[in-house]
């Protein structure tokens, strides 16, 4: 709770930093806040006597439990919220995401000196986000989208020069209001019909009176799954994806691919994926099957026509969208652990990708894909490191990407979905072909302007540091995966092998 | 093993790359040699299991270890990448190459990759270097190849990463299979995959076998996912050719044996006579093919479709008969041969298009005149080539048709055909390049120099050394392929 209370504090100082004058020292302070926020998330691991449960152990019949007051960390504000195992790991990830994503986007906020309520803005949409890792109780999960939402659609239109930007922030507006619509209508009927906002209920309902639950029930699941695919932007919910992501600020771009859908996934989690609605998985199941193998396909292709990067990337987040639901779809005891990685690779293949394109796009001043020619030896860091955040992405090893798409993959043949897993295979193939594109267009076209460009010390150490990740989780994916139960590896050499292994 | 050259890639980022790269990759000829010679000695203790492993915990919440061992048959192969890498490199020892020390690391990476698949023993180890060997060859063909390479290497890419996404659903289907012992966990232990490969029905072995070969079979390639790949060897720089041809392709055939064989028999014994048929239209249209070029290189390129098809021929024949052995012990031969004799080939046409510009048969002639000491080398190689006896080709292939003779007399007698059809399509070009007059351009082919001259010797030498001696490559497996075939059950 003290994340949300940290995070909240640090919007307001944020809003009083133009009262008072001390905005030059907001940006430093904001950063220190927001590495306190993680520690005190990380810290929730050593409450319970240092010997925490293991968060994927907490799984009965490969379904994962919503954390009751027994075993729940931080249960507070009237049952509303309850901070459990996954809700550590979501959160460490959007606050680990956000700290990049704040390092990268300091010309942003740079840009806009003349008010400080950007930093206020993304402050509160990170208190929606963490709501969202850890709500028990539907009116908190209405709450927290609402409050990562509105900051979001101002944001979206921070550029007021720009008519795109215009047009973008209203367009998610238009629409994001249309999906909560949805929401509150699917939460009203579900509660219509059990008599309770609060998730253990609901499943305790749906477990008791399986034979009596009226239709508008399973009316209401539908409504709140299309509130929430909206903002995870799965097809055919996807629509404004595209102008959105390419008229909004690329920094917002990036927060919103990497953020908000983490956070949207994880509300799908609490929904889906636990005691709540795995009781009516017959009815949800093949919904979210046929949703998740539309969003991969169009996902894919779409992105495949694109000529613009930034265009190509929202749509490739689309059938990344479509990864994650298909971990979900799966509905097996390995699924929450595949999205928790898949959440992570994305965000920090995103944060890299999108460094590289804030540079370019700051220096040639276009967004096209041709911008990027010849940036192998206009600057070779960048090329490098853009290449191995496109490999992530693309899922090709040993990077982190790869892991993330083969634990997606085995969950989803785990849980039986064997044709699903063949449309991930081939659509991922697509991505390759996208992704490619770029790295090719760096190390083989000519470029219209052989000038090197130049990137700042910290960006240049951002990449560093995100690439270095990127292999890390690639080659020892145990350090996300097996939080908790460390397993000593049994060693095995034979007397005459002790020699090669030296060698 | 393979740590040494992560090692010793660092190093290559030094301005001497071409220098560091080739002692290193002669340091790891030296250590192969060791690591056989400890495996002989293992072999003649009489013990049958004889092999040199490391097996370490690496991803132990899904059951993923690092497991890498040597047995004879991965020996032989890690053997011939060892040998080859570093007359790969001195073919390039005099050209003056952009980026050297990216080249070379590239290189050596590619190396360390390959013999990671030839040694791993767990399946996602395999999986994924596997995959780790084909980025260094895309950089390698995209940024040092010729005309057209992006739009050549991209489809070359494309097509072998759907194989690969194929063959990583089936091993993870496998995987889901295996028993899962005390731990609760899954394993992708080759031999539990296995086991849990033979334990399934028919149908789901169906899937999985094709799962697999199709990857094996673009790698190879067999005939009809061969499109990539004229154009590919084509259009790489002539190093990148040897890696693909030379070693790179082999990966699809050991992965028939080691994988395949073992993971579905029953599957392949339904659909054998497919799959083997596949084989042979690829030996006879490549056959076609290369007796129809005019280009030199691709010539080359169609005679590797055609020796391949032959080679997984073999392999594949093997099930009907349980004590076929001779196809997969061929096969293995073969590889270790065809693998000398293309790496020379390509490197004879790099020496051609060095000092003529063309791989174009018909502007060439009467070389043999002009410098009759290559046209000897070029001799030796190409009778490899086309499998005279007493040369390395000869053994390996009279294993293979022996072994497809056993399996049905009209599919040796097809498959016969690449001998006479490689003779035919060896000898026109040969004869057209290196006999007849001498033309205003070949008069100026200027001698060899002294590194091409010691690469050459060594491929010749090696060309008539396996064919004389072949006993030590068959020595080396016979006691694997037997426990391979043992471990081979049909339902």
């Amino acid at each position: 709770m003290k994340v949300i209370l940290l995070l909240s504090v640090l919007g307001l100082l944020a809003l009083f930093a133009e009262l008072f004058r001390f905005k030059k020292i907001l940006y430093p302070i904001i950063l220190i806040g927001l590495a306190g926020a993680i520690a005190l998330a990380i810290s929730y691991w050593f409450f319970d006597d240092g010997a925490m449960t293991p968060y994927f152990t907490g799984m009965v019949d490969g379904k994962h439990q919503i954390p009751t007051a027994a075993n729940a960390i931080g249960h507070s504000f009237n049952q509303m919220l309850a901070f459990g195992p996954s809700s550590v790991l979501f959160s460490v990830i959007i606050l680990s995401t956000a700290f990049l994503w704040f390092v990268m986007s300091k010309g942003f906020f740079n840009n806009n000196s003349t008010n400080t309520d950007h930093y206020a803005l993304i402050m509160f949409a990170l208190v929606g986000a963490i709501i969202l890792t850890c709500y028990t109780n539907m009116t908190m999960l209405f709450l927290g989208i609402e409050i990562l939402s509105i900051p979001l659609y101002v944001l979206a239109g921070s550029k007021k020069s720009d008519p795109l930007s215009n047009e973008s922030a209203f367009k998610y507006f238009i629409l994001g209001s249309f999906a909560s619509g949805f929401l509150l209508f699917g939460i009203t009927l579900i509660y219509g019909a059990s008599g309770s906002f609060d998730l253990k209920t609901i499943g305790t309902f749906i477990n008791t009176s399986q034979e009596a639950i009226p239709s508008f029930f399973y009316a209401g699941i539908l409504l709140i799954l299309v509130g929430l695919l909206f903002k995870l932007a799965a097809a055919p919910f996807h629509f404004w994806a595209p102008d959105v992501y390419q008229g909004a600020p690329t920094p917002i771009t990036a927060f919103m691919s990497t953020v908000v859908k983490t956070a949207a996934i994880v509300a799908i989690i609490r929904l889906f994926l636990s005691t709540t609605f795995s009781g009516a998985d017959a009815f949800w199941v093949p919904v979210l099957g046929v949703i998740t193998g539309l969003t991969l396909v169009v996902g894919n292709v779409t992105a495949a026509a694109q000529n613009n990067v930034k265009r190509m990337l929202a749509f490739s987040s689309i059938s990344h969208a479509g990864f994650l639901l298909l971990g979900v779809t799966a509905l097996c005891g390995f699924s929450a652990k595949a999205i928790v990685f898949y959440t992570a690779a994305y965000s920090i293949g995103s944060i890299a990708t999108f460094t590289v394109l804030i540079n370019i796009m700051h220096q040639t001043g276009s967004d096209a894909i041709e911008s990027f020619n010849g940036l192998g030896k206009r600057n070779p860091l960048m090329a490098f490191i853009l290449t191995i955040a496109l490999f992530s992405l693309a899922g090709i090893p040993p990077t982190a990407g790869f892991f993330a798409k083969y634990y997606i993959l085995t969950a989803a043949m785990t849980g039986g979905h064997n044709w699903l897993a063949i449309i991930g295979i081939l659509s991922s193939l697509v991505g390759i072909y996208y992704y490619f594109k770029i790295i090719i267009a760096m190390y083989f076209k000519k470029p219209t302007d052989e000038s090197l460009i130049t990137i700042n010390k910290q960006h240049q150490l951002l990449l560093i540091v995100t690439a270095v990740i990127i292999f890390l989780l690639g080659l020892l994916p145990d350090l996300i995966l097996s939080i908790g139960d460390i397993d000593r590896a049994s060693i095995e050499v034979s007397t005459t092998n002790i020699l090669f292994l030296y060698a | 093993m393979p740590f040494v050259f992560a090692l010793l890639l660092l190093f290559t980022k030094d301005d001497g790359a071409k220098r560091v790269a080739l002692a290193a990759s002669v340091i790891e000829f030296i250590l192969c040699i060791v690591a056989y010679y400890f495996l002989r000695q293992q072999q003649a203790t009489g013990n049958e299991d004889a092999r040199l492993f490391i097996n370490i915990g690496w991803i132990s919440s899904i059951g993923v270890n690092f497991n890498v061992a040597l047995d004879g048959i991965s020996m032989v192969l890690v053997l011939l990448t060892c040998f080859l890498i570093p007359l790969i490199i001195l073919c390039g020892y005099e050209k003056k190459q952009r980026h050297p020390s990216y080249f070379y690391a590239l290189i050596l990476f590619m190396q360390m990759a390959l013999i990671g698949v030839f040694v791993a023993r767990d399946g996602f180890l395999f999986y994924i270097f596997w995959e780790l060997a084909l980025i260094p060859i895309y950089f390698i063909c995209l940024i040092w190849g010729g005309e057209n390479r992006g739009t050549i290497t991209f489809k070359f890419f494309l097509y072998t990463t759907l194989g690969s996404l194929f063959m990583l659903a089936a091993l993870i289907y496998l995987y889901l299979n295996t028993s899962v012992g005390e731990t609760g966990i899954h394993t992708f232990n080759i031999q539990a995959l296995a086991e849990a490969g033979r334990g399934l029905s028919l149908t789901q072995q169906s899937c999985v076998f094709w799962g697999l070969f199709l990857a094996f079979a673009i790698k190879m390639p067999v005939f009809p996912f061969h499109t990539w790949q004229p154009d590919t060897y084509y259009n790489a720089p002539t190093q990148g050719t040897m890696l693909l041809s030379g070693i790179m392709l082999k990966m699809g055939t050991y992965g028939l044996i080691r994988w395949l064989l073992p993971m579905c028999p029953d599957a392949l014994n339904y659909w054998g006579a497919t799959v083997v048929g596949l084989s042979i239209i690829s030996i006879i249209y490549a056959s076609f093919m290369a007796i129809a070029q005019k280009d030199f290189k691709r010539l080359i390129a169609y005679s590797s479709i055609a020796h391949v098809g032959l080679i997984a021929a073999g392999v594949l024949v093997f099930l009907p008969l349980k004590e076929n052995t001779e196809g997969i012990t061929g096969a293995i031969v073969q590889m270790f041969s065809h693998g000398i004799n293309v790496v020379g080939l390509f490197l004879i046409s790099d020496i051609i298009f060095s000092r003529m510009n063309t791989f174009e048969m018909a502007k060439l002639g009467g070389i043999r005149n002009v410098a009759p000491k290559f046209a000897a080398f070029f001799l030796i190689i190409m009778m490899g080539s086309v499998a005279l006896p007493l040369t390395n080709g000869f053994v390996g292939e009279f294993l293979l048709i022996s072994g497809i003779y056993k399996y049905s007399a009209f599919a040796a007698g097809c498959a016969g055909l690449t001998i006479i059809f490689g003779a035919v399509y060896m000898l026109r070009g040969y004869q057209f390049i290196m006999l007849g007059e001498i033309k205003s351009n070949t008069s100026l082919f200027t001698p060899l120099t002294k590194i091409e001259t010691v690469t050459l010797v060594i491929i010749s030498c090696a060309v008539i050394f396996f064919g004389v001696c072949p006993n030590l490559i068959l020595d080396l497996v016979r006691s694997d392929v037997n426990a391979l075939v043992r471990e081979i059950k049909l339902k």
